[in-house]
């Protein structure tokens, strides 16, 4: 006989799973440009990586996971895999299809489709705050990347530095930002991977050092935070090699600004220290949501591009990528509910 | 911090390559002039230091390149940097070549055409002093480049053009010369413009690897 503790560990597998797959095709936007322009060893990316990603899930992550929680009702632990599993297989499909999705995005057109299955509202509120953000962080990373890429360029000039010292600070540079974005991916996304477990694990013993007293959260974001490292160190090699040649070809100088983007970006997104000092002195700040970490690179090799004017840019796959940011929320939000349906025809 | 030490001292090696180069270039110039002015000892001993700066080039060069990829270095650049290096390289070994061939041939330069060949002489090697000049801006201030490596067609130019004037006066029957001798001359006058000719293809590489590094 199955017990509980048993029964939340193979349901929250739905939402490792998806950690797997996030850890797999985002662990590329934040070393991919180093790997890809052999900066930086694979093995050396997926261990820095994976060790700020789990950091920045457990230290960080409870902010965007309060929102996705907050989005909508989860009525149970079944709900909350379903959901999980919907949003893994509509990636699953969409990258069948050659089409890169956003985890955030198939996770919230799931909550959503749930939400409508039982009948219950959605948080329009968190929902208007999060679809925002889909717009704003790529239009803020790409105004990030151009700032960065000036001052970058500006320093370069100023100091007249030699090209092979430029290589060597450069190496490092992508190394410390490579760091902070996995840091900040962790933080950000781990919302995805396990935002909707957290608010249905209190009626269950999760059994995992239950007896130290750490909050139980706490516990299922460093699953979530591990999930992704697995896919991070097991399956995100090919990717990683490509990463960065498949839009526009980057300059080092270029890789480091897109990481440092993504980074800053997601980070923004994500603390609720820097949130609540703006607020404090009476100023807007940005929402906890989670943003798509692809979604962001792609706004700071946009602005790039724009900046250099360059014509290098492979407009027909940006089309691509616009394509399935649109396709894949309502296409999660069909399948969670084609799923609960089943699920309520056959048990 | 073995990476910041093996930059430093690839630096020093390309800046080291850069200086020999130079070197090499006002070791011919000298050789063509004491040759012009018959000091056969001035001659053999130019002979003498071009075949170490050459050899000392070649050897500055593989290690360059070893280090460069054992160190997998300016991976985006290496490819082009060690053409680079390679096509300057080459600068020292055709002088070296130059000086070798007016030892085993001896051409006979009437009185005349003296002054043009010296000319001739100290615009290649002003172009191969311009060209590590920008080589050199290349490394710290691409952007610079580009107005740079004008110096370096300006000097090509002017050799064509004394290559050009000497060639005419060869063959234009002033000179009382054999034909073969007029041939041998025009030979003569062809290497060195061949020099400057691989001045401006460097400085054509050298302006498309700015451009490169620029946007």
């Amino acid at each position: 006989m199955i017990n509980r503790c048993e029964l939340f560990w193979l349901f929250l597998s739905g939402g490792l799973l998806l950690g797997v797959s996030l850890g797999a095709n985002d662990a590329a936007n934040v070393f991919g440009s180093a790997v890809g322009t052999r900066m930086l060893s694979f093995r050396r990316a997926a261990v820095i990586a994976s060790l700020f990603v789990i950091a920045g899930a457990v230290i960080m992550g409870e902010g965007t996971s309060g929102t996705i929680g907050s989005l909508g009702i989860t009525v149970d632990i079944i709900n909350a895999f379903v959901i999980s599993i919907s949003a893994g297989i509509s990636i699953f499909l969409m990258t069948f299809i050659n089409v890169p999705v956003s985890t955030s995005q198939a996770v919230v057109g799931a909550i959503v489709g749930s939400n409508i299955y039982y009948g219950y509202s959605t948080n329009y509120t968190e929902l208007t705050s999060i679809v925002i953000s889909w717009v704003t962080s790529p239009v803020l990373g790409a105004i990030v990347a151009v700032l960065l890429l000036l001052i970058v360029k500006y320093i370069i000039r100023r100091t007249r530095i030699h090209l092979i010292k430029l290589d060597v600070i450069l190496r490092n540079l992508l190394i410390v930002a490579g760091a902070f974005g996995a840091y900040s991916l962790g933080a950000n996304n781990i919302a995805n991977v396990v935002g909707v477990f957290i608010p249905v694990a209190d009626i269950y013993d999760i059994g995992f050092l239950s007896d130290t007293g750490i909050p139980k959260h706490y516990m299922i974001l460093l699953a979530g935070g591990i999930a992704i490292a697995v896919g991070i160190i097991f399956l995100s090699k090919r990717l990683m090699q490509t990463v960065g040649h498949n839009l526009m070809p980057l300059t080092p100088e270029s890789a480091l600004v897109v990481v440092l983007s993504h980074s800053i970006v997601l980070f923004l997104f994500s603390s609720v220290w820097l949130r609540d000092i703006v607020h404090s002195i009476g100023m807007p700040w940005f929402p906890m949501v989670p943003v798509s970490s692809s979604q962001v690179i792609i706004g700071a090799i946009v602005g790039l591009s724009i900046l250099k004017r360059a014509n290098e840019i492979n407009t027909k796959r940006l089309g691509v990528i616009f394509s399935g940011w649109i396709i894949s929320p309502p296409l999660a939000a069909i399948l969670v509910y084609i799923l609960l349906r089943l699920n309520q025809l056959v048990f | 911090m073995v990476l910041f030490k093996t930059s430093t001292k690839i630096i020093q090696q390309v800046e080291d390559f850069f200086g020999n180069v130079e070197q090499g270039a006002l070791t011919f110039k000298r050789g063509v002039l004491n040759y012009l002015d018959n000091n056969r000892s001035g001659f053999r001993d130019n002979i003498e230091s071009i075949v170490v700066f050459e050899r000392k080039a070649d050897d500055i060069r593989r290690s360059v390149e070893s280090n460069l990829y054992q160190r997998s270095l300016l991976p985006q650049h290496r490819g082009d940097i060690l053409k680079l290096i390679d096509s300057i390289d080459d600068i020292v070994d055709m002088s070296k070549e130059i000086l070798f061939q007016f030892d085993v041939e001896n051409p006979t330069i009437p009185e005349e055409l003296h002054s043009d060949y010296r000319k001739l002489t100290s615009v290649t090697v002003s172009s191969i002093e311009n060209l590590m000049h920008v080589a050199r801006l290349f490394f710290t201030e691409p952007s610079k480049v580009r107005d740079a490596v004008h110096r370096v067609y300006s000097c090509e130019k002017e050799a064509d053009k004394l290559a050009l004037k000497i060639k005419r006066n060869v063959f234009s029957g002033n000179l009382n010369i054999d034909l073969s001798e007029k041939f041998h001359l025009r030979y003569f006058t062809l290497h060195i413009e061949n020099l400057s000719d691989l001045t401006e293809d460097v400085a054509d590489l050298l302006n498309i690897m700015a451009i490169k590094r620029i946007v």
